[in-house]
């Protein structure tokens, strides 16, 4: 093969890739920048229910499309963010949210990481404060250890090891 | 104090261990529905066998029906289409169909070939009621009481086992008072 023929495959199997990735990515209109900017951030923040572990504008599921256009038809009739996500919420539960409302049911979900921190504060500072202690009780002796350690230090070849 | 604390590690996997037992077994893709104890929404939509005929809620009125999401394009829905007449012909169950994103075309045929469980069909060929009961993915078994609120939805094919653990208690609980 020469290498003409092995250029043009490769550019034929490139444009061809990319001709397929354009075509599962629908195209939506939009009356200005920003608007196109809450339809971006807002697809992020919604789950697709079918994959659970993908939002609605990355994922390729039917309901996601359906979903993305529900989006986008209720932002040019002047919904707001948070209007829209209540529709769908009222619809799919409250799994469509990655950011869920702090409610009863949720304040665990919201407080556990601050809890978490908290916790490992105070463990830190108590620890802390106990070794500082602990080190100037280690650095005084009283009389007695000094005694015991003097005595250990001259003749300790006979006295006990143990202690 | 201090030997207390030594048990705190055994007495944290502990809680931990009886939380994460606890979502053993949990199908994480089966979501309960957002339309429990709610009304169906509103729509107004063609009949499967007779186009001119709208149906609305008001179908759902008076006794108690599955509401059925199916497709001719889903395979699982073929898998439960026997268990679905078993229920309607057996158990006399009363089962409206949701024909869900499909053609009205290709969906007779089915009917023809396979039988015909439903009471009646709608035709929903954009999925529009479909997207407001919040469908994600069919099969889907809605139960509807008399007043034609829902009552529990099964994301998943219907069998003998579902209907006798999830259906049938609820058709015990909500079906004699009508």
């Amino acid at each position: 093969m020469t290498l003409a023929i092995r250029v043009g495959m490769l550019l034929v199997l490139i444009l061809s890739s990319a001709s397929v990735a354009g075509q599962s990515r629908d195209v939506y209109q939009f009356d200005s920048r920003e608007q196109e900017q809450r339809f971006q951030t807002l697809t992020a923040e919604l789950r697709c229910p079918k994959c659970q572990n993908q939002n609605i504008a990355d994922s390729n599921a039917p309901i996601s499309k359906d979903m993305r256009e529900a989006v986008h038809r209720m932002m040019l009739d002047g919904a707001s963010d948070e209007e829209i996500t209540n529709a769908l919420v009222s619809r799919f539960g409250e799994f469509v949210r990655y950011k869920p409302e702090v409610d009863r049911r949720t304040i665990m979900l919201w407080a556990t990481p601050a809890l978490v921190v908290f916790i490992g504060i105070v463990i830190v500072a108590v620890t802390v404060r106990r070794s500082g202690r602990a080190k100037t009780d280690a650095d005084t002796l009283t009389d007695a250890e000094r005694d015991r350690a003097s005595k250990l230090l001259n003749d300790g070849d006979k006295n006990d090891h143990s202690s | 104090m201090k030997r207390l604390f030594m048990f705190l590690p055994v007495v944290l996997v502990v809680v931990l261990g009886v939380v994460l037992f606890a979502g053993i077994g949990k199908d994480p893709t089966r979501l309960e529905s957002a339309l429990i104890g709610k009304p169906l929404p509103p729509f107004s939509l063609e009949a499967l066998r007779e186009p001119d005929r709208l149906l609305s809620p008001e179908l759902f009125r008076g006794q108690v029906s599955l509401l059925n999401v199916w497709a001719t394009w889903c395979p699982a829905c073929r898998d439960e289409h026997d268990d679905l007449l078993w229920l309607a012909q057996e158990k006399g169950v009363r089962i409206v169909g949701l024909n869900y994103k499909d053609s009205r075309e290709e969906a007779l045929k089915w009917l023809t070939t396979l039988g015909d469980p439903y009471a009646i069909n709608v035709y929903d060929p954009r999925g529009s009621l479909g997207f407001d009961l919040g469908v994600y993915g069919a099969p889907e078994t809605y139960f509807i009481d008399a007043e034609g609120i829902v009552r529990y939805r099964h994301v998943g094919v219907v069998n003998e086992k579902v209907w006798n653990e999830k259906f049938q208690p609820l058709m015990e609980q909500y079906g004699e008072s009508s």
